[in-house]
This record gives C-alpha cells, structure tokens and sequence, in this order.
C-alpha cells in the first residue's frame, strides 16, 4: 500500500502529483471465501477491514450492488455523539467514539474526524427534563455531557436565536464535547483501502440476489449478478435493504425501511463551530470544511425504497432552520437527497447471529448508523469471527424483541441521528 | 407531496393523512393463547417488502377514517385504496 504521509506528498508534488495509483483493486470475485459481507458502506466495509485484521480472516470478500459508500455512507449528516440513555447503548456508541478518536491514525487515511461538540436543544420543560436525566446517566457511564443554559448555549454557538419570542424558544441544551463530524466518503474509501492491503477482495456492481442454505439449514453460498459464490460465513449490512436480504434466508426482522433526507446549502465562510441537533422540531444542522451547511430532516411518514422523500419533509426543517438561526434565511440549498433507514421498534441497532447458522446482521441503525460505523464494524467482525457476540453487542440481539428486553431509545427521546 | 385517494373523500394531498403502517395484522382474538413467539410476530415482525406493500392510512384532517392502500415502495405509487374490512385486493406487484 502507498502510504500518505508529508513526505510523499511532496515528493510526490515534484512529478506533479501523478504517481498516485488507484487505492483499492477490482477483482473479479472468486467461486469461493470463508466469509462474505454483503454491502459495501462503512459498516460493511469496516467489518472486513477487523476481520482481516483483527482475527486473521484474509480470504473474504466484500460485495457491493452499487459503488462503495453509495448508501446511507455517502448520504448522511456525519453527526456522531454517543450520549445515549441507556448503559447497553453507551457502551456501543461510546466504544465507537473511542475507535473514531485514533482511526486516521489506524487505518493512514484521514478520516476528518472534528471533535467540534454535538449541542442538542431542548424545547420544552419535557426536552429539559429528558436531556437533564440524559446527562447525568452519561456522567454515571463515564460519557461526557453537560447541561447549558440558553446563555452558555448561544456562547458556544453564536449564530442560536434564544430569544423567548419564538414559537419553540430554545430553553438549554445538552453539549457532548466529545461530539462531532467526519468526512463520510473518507471513512468508506479509508476502510476499503486499509482492508484491500491486506487481501480483502472488494466487489462492486455485484448484487446479492440470494442466498443458498444447505440441509442443515446453514448458509453455503449466495447468488450474485456476478455468479455463485459459495461461503459458509455471511455477515449483512445492507442498511434499508436489509428485509430484503435476510428475505433471502426466510428470516424476518422487526425492521421497517423509511426514507431520511437532508440537504447542503451554497458553501461560505466558517460561520458555524459546532453541530446543532434539535429533535423536537427536527433540525440538525453543521457546516461542512467545504463551507457548506449540511442540513438533516426527520424521516418521512411512510415507508419507502426511493431515496427521495416528500419536499415538504425538507421545508418543515428549513423552517425550523430558519427560526433557529435567523442570519441563515437568505441562504440558498444547492442540493437536497434521501437515504433508505431501517428502523426498529425500539430505534435501537441489531448487530447479532440469526437464527440461521452461519448468518450474521448488523441492521437497525436508522437515523444514527454513522457515528457508530467503527464500532458496528468493530463488533460485526468479533461476532463472525467467533460464532458469539462481543460482550459490547451482546445485548443488541433479535430475540430482545421476544425476550422483552428493549434498548429503548425511542421512548427515551433523544431517538435521531 | 402525494396525492392519496381516501376511498371516503376521494384524491388529497399527502398532509391530510398519516401513516398506520403495515395492513392487515389482526389483533389476536385469544391474546392469552398466544406464546412469546406468537406475541413477536404480531408486535414487532413486518414483512417491509420492496414493492407492493398493503399498509394502513388514517385521513386524520378529513373524514379522520382508516382505509387500507395498495401501494409500490419502489415508486411510491398508489396502486388501489380500498375500505378496512376489505380483502387486500388481488393484485400482482412489479418484480421486487
Ligand atoms: C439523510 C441521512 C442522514 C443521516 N444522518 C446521520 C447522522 O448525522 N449521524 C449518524 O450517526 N447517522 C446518520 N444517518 C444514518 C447513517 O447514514 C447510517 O446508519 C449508516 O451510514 C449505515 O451504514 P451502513 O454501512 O450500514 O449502510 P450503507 O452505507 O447504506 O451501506 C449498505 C450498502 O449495502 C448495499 N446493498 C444493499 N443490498 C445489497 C445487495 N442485495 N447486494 C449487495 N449490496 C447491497 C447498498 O448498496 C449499500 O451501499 C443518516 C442517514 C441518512 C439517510
Ligand atoms: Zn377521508
């Protein structure tokens, strides 16, 4: 592998920058591995990377219907915190905060990873409530969150109107300092090339179109529009697409896929410090290294497979935008898109064995995946790897639906992104 | 926006309604008969498909009625509304 460093950069800038080979291959899937992951985002991608690298598993494959961070990856907000209420989610999400802290490092690509502080308003005297008791659950688990007045809030975010004279006043705010963005094709492409040195074939345009299980009912190979290749290990992070692909298997999942939009405005100066996220009045909102505002919606109302969504969705949160921060309402958008989520009863991941041997699934991840892609990854591949969770996913099975045990982060509000 | 006919009022747009969901989950007439499984299935499985998909509507800001749509999630049109109680209409879907 090339390896980034100042050094080649500049040696690199003598002959005009053009000795930079492609950064990943594109072979032709071979007619076997012992092990596949089907879909190439970041979950998908990085799950192979500790797979290779972690437990030693170097003959797989990762296979991608698209191009590699075509789905959720390439189309989210890149908001990652991980002040969830639950001891079960702290630990994921906090795990997954602490991998992106050394990834750059980890994986020799720069995955723009901004510790910039996630701020999340609260509207009402139950947002205050709910965030109050969010933050001294954190402190209980050791994640970072404090508690601000409207005051504090506007000094760590200039541009906030907290006047009392608006239709949802801005009465405090919960700030992860910890918090942040990163750039969201870079941690794909960043997986995908660490995972390609050390062996792992990466396929796109290679669709799954089903899956085959031997007598005993284990998986043995899948169908692809790229022919039958046989494995007796699968691991699924297809994201919206994931009922459909576990269909394959006859297994049903509690998921329901619902399109999430979001949109950037035209780039300008670095106004904004930090990530604003308001869950009560749908709003998430930060400004790319670019310049752009990066803007997110709630989820449509109902479920959908089009990557598009209802433009009344995204106006309703430009509303909300503009009433948030007034010196934004001149502002144009340059684009807007959607993403297909899967969500759970519960808005809590699954990352778990199937009833089918040799199946594994990492779903569930809806609005807030992408802050979680390392440590989804991360756990993902022990799973595989081992034919048992990680004592870090062990909680986020299928059967906690059967079993009464929810993470339920729904009924604990601070649901999206 | 969509534009929805409600088998009662006929063709709206999409903000008079809300969403009910997946159609056709009856509630169990015997809910102490059923075992862990069972309760499962009926609360929290769903079939999600791509492609046609029978869900619920609720005209909320109209005639407030439920009524039961036909419709394909990979267009997000609306083959056929019909009233609840109806059978779900037979119909083939796209290839999903
Ligand atoms: C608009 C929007 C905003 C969001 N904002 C945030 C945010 O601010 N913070 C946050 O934490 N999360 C956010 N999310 C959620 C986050 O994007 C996802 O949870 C996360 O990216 C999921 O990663 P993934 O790798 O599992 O999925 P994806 O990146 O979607 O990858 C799944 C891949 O599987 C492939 N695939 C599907 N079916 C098949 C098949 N049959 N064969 C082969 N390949 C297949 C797809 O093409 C796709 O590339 C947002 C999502 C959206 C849509
Ligand atoms: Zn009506």
């Amino acid at each position: 592998m090339q390896k980034f460093s100042a050094f080649e950069l500049f040696k690199q800038g003598l002959n005009g920058q053009a000795g930079w080979k492609p950064q990943w291959r594109s072979p032709e899937p071979k007619a076997a591995y012992d092990a596949v992951i089907i879909g190439g985002g970041g979950h998908g991608l990085g799950a192979a990377y500790y797979l290779a690298k972690q437990h030693g598993m170097r003959n797989i494959a990762v296979l991608e219907k698209g191009w590699l961070g075509g789905g959720n990856t390439g189309r989210n907000t890149t908001i990652i915190r991980s002040n969830y209420l639950f001891d079960e989610s702290a630990g994921l999400y906090d795990h997954s905060v602490k991998l992106w802290e050394g990834l750059s490092q980890e994986l020799n690509y720069n995955v723009m990873f901004s510790q910039r502080g996630v701020m999340m308003l609260a509207h009402t005297v139950h947002d205050v409530q709910v965030f109050k008791r969010h933050v001294h659950a954190n402190r209980a688990n050791g994640v970072d969150n404090e508690w601000l007045s409207p005051e504090e809030a506007k000094a760590y975010c200039p541009p906030l109107n907290i006047s009392d004279n608006m239709r949802y006043p801005v009465l405090g705010a919960a700030l992860q300092r910890r918090g942040g963005t990163a750039r969201h094709d870079a941690v794909a492409w960043g997986y995908a090339r660490a995972a390609d040195d050390l062996g792992v074939d990466i396929i796109e345009n290679c669709e799954v179109t089903g899956i085959r299980r031997n007598a005993a009912g284990a998986v043995e190979a899948v169908e692809t529009t790229k022919g039958l290749i046989r494995t007796p290990k699968i691991g699924v992070s297809a994201a919206g697409h994931t009922s459909v692909v576990l269909g394959m298997a006859g297994v049903r999942l509690p998921l329901e896929s619902y399109p999430l939009q979001a949109l950037v405005s035209e780039p300008i100066k670095p106004v904004f410090p930090c990530v604003v996220m308001s869950n009560t009045i749908h709003a998430y909102i930060s400004q790319s290294d670019k310049g752009e505002l990066v803007i997110g919606a709630g989820t449509d109302i109902y479920t959908s497979y089009t990557q598009r969504g209802g433009l009344h969705i995204s106006q309703h949160t430009l509303e909300a935008i503009c009433e948030l921060f007034p010196a934004f309402r001149r502002m144009r958008m340059l684009r807007n898109w959607g993403g297909i989520v899967d969500v759970t009863p519960d808005r809590s991941p699954i990352v778990a064995k199937t009833p089918v041997p040799g199946l594994y699934v990492n779903c569930g991840w809806g609005t807030g995946g992408f802050k979680a892609t390392p440590g989804a990854a991360h756990t993902l591949a022990w799973t595989i790897a081992k034919d048992e969770p990680h004592p870090i996913n062990a909680p986020f099975t299928i059967e906690r639906f059967r079993d009464g045990h929810l993470i339920d982060e729904a009924a604990a509000a601070a649901v999206a992104h | 926006m969509l534009l929805i006919t409600c088998p009662h009022c006929g063709p709206r747009p999409e903000l008079e309604f809300v969403h009910g969901g997946e159609a056709h989950i009856a509630r169990p007439t015997q809910p102490e008969a059923l075992n862990a499984e069972e309760w499962t299935e009926y609360l929290y499985m769903r079939a999600n498909p791509k492609g046609l998909h029978a869900e619920r509507w609720r005209h909320l800001h109209g005639c407030a009625r439920f009524f039961n749509a036909l419709r394909d999630t990979t267009t997000d049109q609306f083959v056929v509304t019909y009233k609840t109680g109806e059978a779900r209409p037979d119909l083939k879907g796209p290839a999903a």
